[in-house]
């Protein structure tokens, strides 16, 4: 599973295919290079942490580990979900620390070739701009690429300057 | 040859450590043998492995060291200078080693300059004292100091471990036996001497290496990485018992209940075990510390004595890496500022040595450091001026801090009060580095300094990060850990019980033993919003941050849980009031509250007005204002009370010495008639026996008030409650639990001269309009009969606001005097504001009142052009003042 080598930039190699785990977000669908994640699971008893930047739901407890929890909805700007379904959470690791990406529903793996990529639109917003790294023109769908270590650049402490 | 080689490197590093110590305590006390022969044994085992590993310039600077110290053994006199030799040789041996590490070969160069320096001092005073040079030369290692040495060593070696297998008493009688006889027979002596130190606790490393004493060995040494692995997983181990533990606490199946027991006890066990790994003497840190000191005495040209107990004392090495530097920075400190120069030091009588006392012991969960030294003092004045100069506090704020909170201004940065910057300290850089280390891992430091006597530095840090007593608290619809070590109570706080939460200005306070407590609500410093009802009703965790204390208002408090601490995430990490997480026995991830992060805000909210702090006692009691009374006896046994600043003295006097002049009674009293008035009509003045009196005087005329008995003198809050409608008295206040009349001293003067009003032979001046403003009706009263006396009609005002408006208003006052010491708009801030004002108000003459007459207040009070100020208790200087203002405009005009 580890042999997928290739980073999360995009593939312009015309033979070569990379694996996506997709999720979704409204109806919208995006993708997270496969070797980025680690886990799958249902986020449960989620510890809210008073002060934090908003997109931090909080943080979970996940087999002994304590992982930081960021809502994908928040980070791309989008409103809160209405109604309550099912929420699930990619496990993504950074710098040896984990975090979990709370989005609405996770898809399949979807293998796919530089043929259907995209570069992002110009017109998309500044900030999934930031965060994307490409479109693929899938069947009736787009599928947005996200760039993990985007995803988890955020959280500039604002606070600093208050606290001092 | 690789691990070898690293293997080496660690050892060395360690060995020439404890030489640098030993060797500074061998300059102190030359005479032990056993010190010494500690130090040869460890360059020795330095050089016999250089030799194995064939580093000849490491080889060879140590052999030159080693015979030096060879000459001391046989009766060299031990001298400064061959000990800084030594010192200047074990620091090139450093920098070879270090060198060695990094590039994995020995540096090339030459160190013919430190051989040639050794050897010589090896040789030169030896030929004087005594003919064993020569014979001292042909040790087992002959002087070709070069590359021959090999041959000579193994022998050594072998000689060594061979005294090292046999048995020990013989060799402690050996060795007396070859100080006695310097030279002749030099053989025995190296070999004899060494096996003594055996014991040691270095001894059993170095028969690790390559000496074959395989069964000796009883340290091994692990890679730091997998201890830190070893304790994660215990960590993981004790969560995972926490969680089982919680889980059979819910079944009854009793099956569970003795395996699980076993398994919590086993894990506890472990826990401490790994734990015990982890922990180091402090004495590892403070291993320089000798060397540091005596280094920096001769530096500095001050004689100090570096004492150091309790070295033995454990904690955990991820604390003492962060306290080690600190620590040593301390101590440089100490050194440079601390102790005076030893013509200062007998100067002021104290011994020429100054000491650094270095002591370190368990308290508790935690552990304290002291570092004391006996030299002058922090300058706590120096400081405030410093902390006013710089910004970092305003001259108000200074007035009121205690010494204890000016002394920590040296933590602030580029804060330093050296009047010359040395090589040593004085830069301004590092107090504040060491109060943020200390910060880093949850400890407090404390200075209490005299000056004059010395400073002591009190510092507490716990023992461990890794795993520490929480409380477990909910506020609000969560629960959060608070570390035990900042807990000193619980409270319940209820609408319905004794203890409630009261405001000031919506501030919760708490009234705690007499003491008013700063409450802050957990969630209310989280940000959340919370109905403000459930405020009253709670625990409040009574915690204390360095000197502050406050209460933390919870919901409620759980237990007790021993929690692993785990660090915030990155991107959490910049939040104040989280020290970590934790995972708790049902699984459920909760914030470790930081209570100096909460310390920090609680002092924030005083800043901008909301929560009072209550950083020190004293400074409360500061605020308040209180008034010493003399309490007397006076007419039908009731109590009376005068202001004691009025009072002159006391006196007993002889009832037979009064005498009877024209039906008015008088004593001769210091050369004098002074004439006496009884304090209440109903006072008889007695004729036998004695009889108290309370003397007031004005200048040279003294009265003395005849009372019953003198009761108390007692400092109180003075609330003249009610408030009388005769003259004699000002009116009624409780104190000390009875009701006191405070009679009105003015009163009674006229009674004893008759042209007291008139002021002391002055001519009657035209009366003039005096305006007295004083926030306190007990002063306006007290005030308004001496002036009224001293010839002004006075007007009065309460406040700043009501003395303007009276100013503007009414043309006819001439004069202002003036509390500057009001709250709300103070006197100053009264005159500033006349002096803006329009025509004669602004230039209305002003006699400021103060009780303290600082430097600041003259120059404050010059600047508004505040004609004078007197004391508040200074009628006589009052008068003084307010007579020589009518005299000016006079004077001008002729």
């Amino acid at each position: 599973m580890m042999q997928a080598a290739n980073t999360n930039k995009p593939e312009t190699d015309a033979g070569a295919t990379n694996d996506f785990v997709t999720v979704f977000v409204g109806e919208t669908m995006f993708g997270l290079a496969i070797d980025r994640v680690h886990d799958v699971f249902i986020p449960a008893g989620v510890t809210p942490v008073p002060l934090a930047p908003p997109e931090i739901v909080g943080l979970l407890n996940l087999r002994g580990r304590v992982v930081t929890a960021l809502c994908l909805r928040r980070r791309l700007g989008l409103p809160a979900r209405v109604g309550d379904g099912k929420q699930m959470a990619i496990g993504l690791e950074q710098g040896g620390e984990t975090f979990a990406l709370v989005v609405d529903g996770v898809g399949e793996v979807l293998k796919l070739g530089a043929s259907t990529h995209e570069p992002v639109p110009i017109n998309l917003d500044a900030r999934w701009r930031d965060l994307a790294l490409g479109v693929h023109r899938l069947d009736g769908r787009l599928l947005v690429i996200l760039d993990v270590d985007s995803l988890l650049a955020f959280g500039a402490p604002r606070h600093v300057a208050g606290a001092a | 040859m690789d691990d070898l080689l690293r293997e080496f490197l660690t050892e060395s590093a360690e060995h020439l450590d404890t030489v640098d110590t030993e060797l500074v305590r061998f300059e102190q006390d030359p005479n032990n043998k056993t010190i010494l022969s500690n130090i040869f044994r460890l360059v020795h085992t330095i050089k016999g492995t250089c030799g194995f590993l064939g580093l000849p310039r490491l080889e060879a600077l140590a052999h030159a060291a080693e015979t030096l110290m060879g000459q001391f053994r046989d009766g060299m006199p031990v001298t400064g200078a061959a000990v800084s030799l030594i010192l200047v040789t074990l620091d090139r041996l450093k920098s070879i080693l270090g060198d060695l590490e990094k590039t994995g070969s020995e540096p090339t160069g030459s160190d013919d300059d430190l051989i040639g320096a050794l050897e010589q001092m090896a040789s030169g005073p030896i030929g004087q004292a005594a003919a064993a040079a020569p014979p001292a030369a042909e040790y087992v290692l002959p002087p070709p100091v070069q590359r021959e040495l090999k041959p000579g060593e193994v022998t050594l070696e072998d000689l060594e471990r061979a005294f090292l297998e046999a048995e020990g008493p013989e060799d402690m009688a050996m060795a007396p036996a070859a100080a006695d006889e310097p030279a002749p027979e030099p053989e025995p002596a190296p070999v004899a001497v060494m096996p003594a130190p055996a014991p040691k606790a270095e001894a059993p490393a170095s028969g690790g290496d390559g000496e074959g004493g395989v069964s000796k060995v009883q340290t091994i040494r692990v890679n730091v990485d997998t201890l830190e692995h070893l304790m994660t997983m215990v960590s993981e181990l004790v969560l995972t018992r926490n969680q089982l533990l919680e889980i059979a606490r819910r079944h009854d199946d009793s099956t569970y209940k003795v395996p699980l027991q076993r398994l919590s006890h086993v894990t506890a066990e472990l826990q401490e075990g790994v734990m015990k790994t982890r922990m180091q003497p402090i004495g590892n840190a403070w291993q320089k510390l000798p060397r540091v000191v005596r280094d920096l005495s001769s530096e500095l040209g001050k004689q100090i004595e570096l004492v150091m107990n309790g070295a033995e004392t454990e904690l955990d090495r991820q604390v003492l890496e962060v306290i080690k530097d600190p620590l040593t920075h301390m101590v440089r400190n100490s050194a440079d500022h601390g102790i005076e120069s030893a013509a200062d030091r007998k100067a002021s009588g104290k011994p020429l040595k100054g000491t650094i006392r270095l002591s370190a012991y368990h308290e508790g969960g935690t552990i304290t450091i002291e570092i004391a030294d006996d030299g002058k003092g922090l300058d706590l004045a120096a400081i405030r001026k410093k902390a006013v100069e710089r910004n970092v506090a305003s001259q108000a704020e200074i007035d009121r801090m205690t010494d204890a909170q000016v002394a920590k201004f040296i933590f602030h940065p580029g804060f330093s009060t050296a009047k010359a910057v040395t090589s040593v300290s004085g830069r301004g850089v590092g107090m504040d580095v060491v109060k943020t280390n200390i910060d880093v891992i949850g400890g407090v430091i404390d200075i209490n300094t005299q000056l004059g006597r010395g400073t002591t530095f009190t510092i507490k840090i716990p023992l461990t990060l890794a795993i520490i007593a929480a409380l477990i608290v909910k506020a609000g619809e969560q629960r959060f850990a608070v570390p035990q070590v900042a807990v000193l109570e619980l409270v319940r706080v209820d609408k319905a019980t004794a203890q409630t939460v009261e405001r000031i200005n919506g501030s919760p306070v708490l009234r705690l033993r007499e003491r008013l407590l700063p409450i802050v609500t957990l969630t209310g410093v989280l940000g959340q919003e919370q109905p403000t009802d459930t405020i009253d009703s709670g625990f409040v965790v009574v915690a204390q941050v360095g000197r502050q204390r406050f209460g933390i208002l919870v919901d409620e408090v759980f237990h007790t849980e021993e929690i692993v601490v785990k660090p915030m995430s990155s991107k959490l990490r910049h939040l104040p009031l989280f020290a970590g997480n934790t995972i708790l026995g049902d699984g459920a991830v909760v914030l470790i509250v930081d209570p100096n992060g909460i310390a920090q805000q609680v002092s924030q909210g005083s800043q901008s007005g909301g929560v009072p702090m209550e950083a020190e006692v004293e400074e409360v009691v500061a605020t308040d204002p209180k008034a010493t009374l003399l309490v007397f006896r006076g007419g039908a046994g009731s109590f009376k009370a005068v202001p004691l600043s009025l009072v002159t003295r006391l006196e007993e006097i002889e009832a037979s010495k009064i005498e009877w002049v024209g039906g008015r009674p008088l004593i001769q009293y210091r050369g004098r008639l002074m004439p006496l008035v009884p304090a209440d009509a109903s006072i008889e003045i007695r004729s036998e026996g004695s009889q108290a009196l309370v003397v007031f005087s004005d200048g040279e005329r003294a009265m003395g008030l005849v009372v019953d008995e003198i009761v108390d003198i007692v400092e109180e809050r003075l609330d003249v409650e009610i408030s009388a409608e005769r003259s004699d008295l000002i009116g009624s206040a409780v104190l000390r639990g009875r009701a006191t009349e405070i009679i009105n001293i003015a009163h009674f003067l006229p009674l004893a001269y008759d042209d007291w009003t008139r002021g002391a032979g002055k001519v009657q001046k035209p009366t003039s309009t005096l305006l007295l403003v004083d926030d306190s009706a007990f002063f306006r009263d007290m005030l308004s009969p001496v002036l009224k006396a001293a010839g002004y009609i006075v007007l009065t005002a309460g406040s700043a606001e009501e003395a303007l408006t009276m100013m503007i208003t009414n043309s006819r006052i001439d004069l202002v005097v003036s509390d500057l010491e009001m709250p709300g708009r103070s006197g100053f801030d009264l005159v500033a504001a006349m002096r803006k004002a329009e025509g004669r108000v602004a230039a209305l003459p002003v006699v400021g009142l103060t009780g303290t007459i600082g430097p600041e207040a003259i120059e404050r009070a010059r600047g508004l052009g505040i004609a004078d100020l007197v004391a508040k208790f200074d009628r006589s200087g009052l008068i003084q003042a307010l007579s020589e203002i009518e005299a000016a405009p006079l004077a001008n005009a002729a």
